[in-house]
């Protein structure tokens, strides 16, 4: 079974009087613990398509499932406690909280959202500090981190509640090369580790290279109709 | 909750002199209405005080029909002695009373054997006139030393009077009166002492023992025109005044209506008014406070929500529920309004104890110190406090909807 199952998807704005295409019937399948990159260049769909699989967007057309939930179907709220138990965030911007340790953003979706017992959450914490390798910097804020470890906070913040799917858009857009580089291999490592499918978007040509499965869009069409490379499971 | 209380704390110390400045506001306001509820309080209290404790009492049984002729001192409406067995009788079945005085009021001509002018008398008994009234001895110049106000044979005249017809103490004048009947009569008195006057009824007054009220009016009989009741709890004026009104309710004229009334000292005095615009503008600066504690927190909570639109996103998208955002933004609009009412309250409670330590007097009539004591009570307090949280609570209210609403594409996107 697909983790990521689209047909025919597509997802059309209206600004103003006027229909803006922006996904235009596509299909595409995603398999558990795939390394996914969405590459294309800038305004082809890749962050619609992102964001109707993190379920912040309702498809206008065709069908979307992601762990067989058909994400049509979910209002406001279910959609919001569907992305919290499933599904991770990596941002361009990093988005961490500010007023917020490092060991405290990563901590923030297992009090606000799944609510977990304070024991469970501190080793939960911890090993997801070690994972990335952060925990020496775990009572440091983000203003005092630099753009590589704020990422890396992010990530694990992404993978603290047992998503099995993490969405990082742009991930390395920020980053200098090394330092994106770095990210990538910590993301290929957190999927070895946990086993947690990642997508990400981009379109610098050699992080792309170290995607698993690439899929290619253009102007909201995925044109050759599948991706490059192969998915691990498929 | 407490987790949740922890992010809205510091996210309010993010912006810390927004957050010092609005506390601010609030705390002035706190503490302005807290001062002026107190010494409003304090200065209505002592006025009060004044008229309850040195004229009025606290309620005032008269025969029915008296109070709306009070200026005429009709003898003909004084209450007859069946009546006044009964008033007696039901002010010492009522617990809450403490004290009572009958007084025998009447018009006379006052005669210094130079100058003759018209005065109004009240026959007092001088025990009861004082246990009831204790401010009374207060306003008599020279102040009364042991024993009682005034003996049979002397009287007390009203300072407005005695300067106007140069009377002193000691001096020998004359009281001639017309009783019931019509026929005139009129006695000698000593002058024991000069009143000073006070506005009001009764304000002007004169006094004389009671006996010799009756011998003059040549009355036999336990007559009375009023009498002056203190309460141990002047909070339980309204209550009093209900009970009385019951027991002394089986009392009718031939025509079946009651022969009594009861009036409390604020259906009597015009200060009741005034001491009703003190409420009013204590309202007015309640008001106030609202406003303040409505626009400075609203205004803040405004701004959070616009300058977190991006993080409002962030966590969105990692499924914190609307529900969630909300609370946090609450918080943040409460935590707002909990520190500037705690500090607002200390520091209230600071300046009135220094109020009370310098002693702030005024001159009030004869009463050289009066001395404003400032206090507040729990409930006044609460009252403030609570109102001052639930409109920071409410004021925090559409910011925080709007933050829970905000859709987490467009949030995230905004610059």
């Amino acid at each position: 079974m697909s983790l990521v199952r689209a047909e025919n998807l597509s997802k059309t704005y209206r600004i103003g009087d006027i229909d803006v295409p922006a996904i235009k019937g596509v299909d595409f399948a995603i398999e558990p613990a795939s390394f996914v990159c969405f590459v294309g260049p800038s305004g082809s769909g890749k962050s619609t398509l992102l964001n109707m699989i993190g379920c912040l967007d309702h498809p206008s057309g065709g069908s979307l499932k992601v762990l067989d939930t058909d994400i049509a179907t979910l209002d406001r709220r279910a959609a919001a406690r569907f992305r919290g138990e499933n599904i991770g965030f990596v941002f361009q911007d990093f988005n961490l909280i500010p007023v917020l340790t490092a060991y405290e953003n990563i901590e923030y979706p297992l009090i606000m959202v799944q609510e977990w017992p304070a024991e469970k959450r501190r080793k939960q914490v911890l090993r997801l500090l070690e994972a990335v390798g952060m925990a020496d910097q775990a009572d440091k804020r983000p203003d005092q981190i630099s753009g590589g470890q704020k990422q890396r906070v992010a990530v694990a913040r992404a993978l603290v509640s047992n998503a099995k799917l993490v969405l990082a858009d742009e991930p390395t857009a920020n980053l200098d090369h090394d330092t994106a580089y770095r990210i990538i291999e910590l993301m290929r490592k957190m999927r070895d580790e946990f086993g947690t499918t990642f997508v990400f978007s981009t379109h610098d040509a050699k992080i792309m290279g170290e995607a698993e499965l690439t899929f290619v869009l253009e102007d909201g069409r995925i044109p050759d109709g599948a991706g490059k490379g192969e998915s691990p499971h498929v | 909750m407490s987790n949740l209380l922890k992010i809205a704390a510091r996210n309010l110390l993010r912006y810390r002199r927004r957050t010092l400045l609005t506390s601010l506001l609030i705390v002035i306001g706190m503490v302005a209405v807290l001062l002026f509820i107190s010494v409003s309080g304090s200065f209505k209290n002592i006025m009060i005080g004044q008229f309850t404790d040195s004229i009025l009492g606290h309620l005032e049984v008269h025969r029915k029909g008296y109070v709306a002729a009070i200026d005429a001192l009709p003898l003909n409406l004084n209450m007859q002695p069946n009546a006044t067995a009964k008033v007696e009788e039901a002010l010492k079945q009522i617990k809450e009373v403490e004290n009572w005085s009958p007084r025998l009021k009447f018009g006379a001509m006052f005669s210094t054997f130079v100058e003759t002018t018209s005065i109004r008398i009240n026959g007092i008994d001088p025990q009861r006139e004082a246990a009831t009234l204790p401010l009374l001895a207060g306003r008599i110049s020279p102040k009364p030393k042991a024993g009682p106000l005034l003996g049979k044979g002397e009287i007390l005249v009203p300072a407005l009077l005695a300067s106007g017809m140069k009377v002193k103490v000691g001096d020998t004048v004359v009281l001639v009166t017309t009783n019931r009947d019509g026929s005139v009569n009129g006695k000698t008195f000593i002058v024991r002492g000069i009143m000073e006057g006070l506005s009001g009824p009764g304000g002007r007054d004169g006094y004389v023992h009671i006996d010799d009220a009756r011998e003059l009016l040549r009355i036999r009989d336990a007559e009375v025109s009023e009498y002056v009741i203190r309460l141990k709890d002047m909070a339980r004026l309204d209550a009093v005044s209900k009970e009385l009104k019951q027991a002394l309710g089986g009392l009718t004229d031939k025509e079946g209506r009651p022969l009594l009334e009861v009036h409390t000292w604020a259906d009597l005095s015009p200060f009741a008014n005034i001491a009703r615009m003190i409420d009013v503008l204590t309202l007015f600066i309640k008001i106030m406070l609202v406003a303040i504690v409505l626009v400075s927190v609203m205004n803040v909570m405004i701004m959070a929500v616009y300058e977190r639109i991006r993080e409002i996103g962030t966590i969105s998208a990692i499924g914190t529920s609307p529900g969630k955002i909300l609370s946090l933004f609450l918080c943040e609009g409460l935590m707002l309004g909990v520190a500037g009412t705690l500090v607002g309250t200390v520091v209230s409670m600071i300046l009135i104890y220094a109020l009370n330590v310098w002693k702030i007097s005024f001159i009030f009539g004869q009463q050289q110190t009066v001395v404003l004591s400032p206090s507040l009570a729990l409930g006044q307090v609460a009252a403030v406090a609570g109102t001052v949280i639930a409109v920071a609570a409410i004021a925090s209210l559409q910011p925080a909807w709007k933050a829970s609403r905000m859709d987490p594409i467009t949030a995230l996107r905004h610059v």
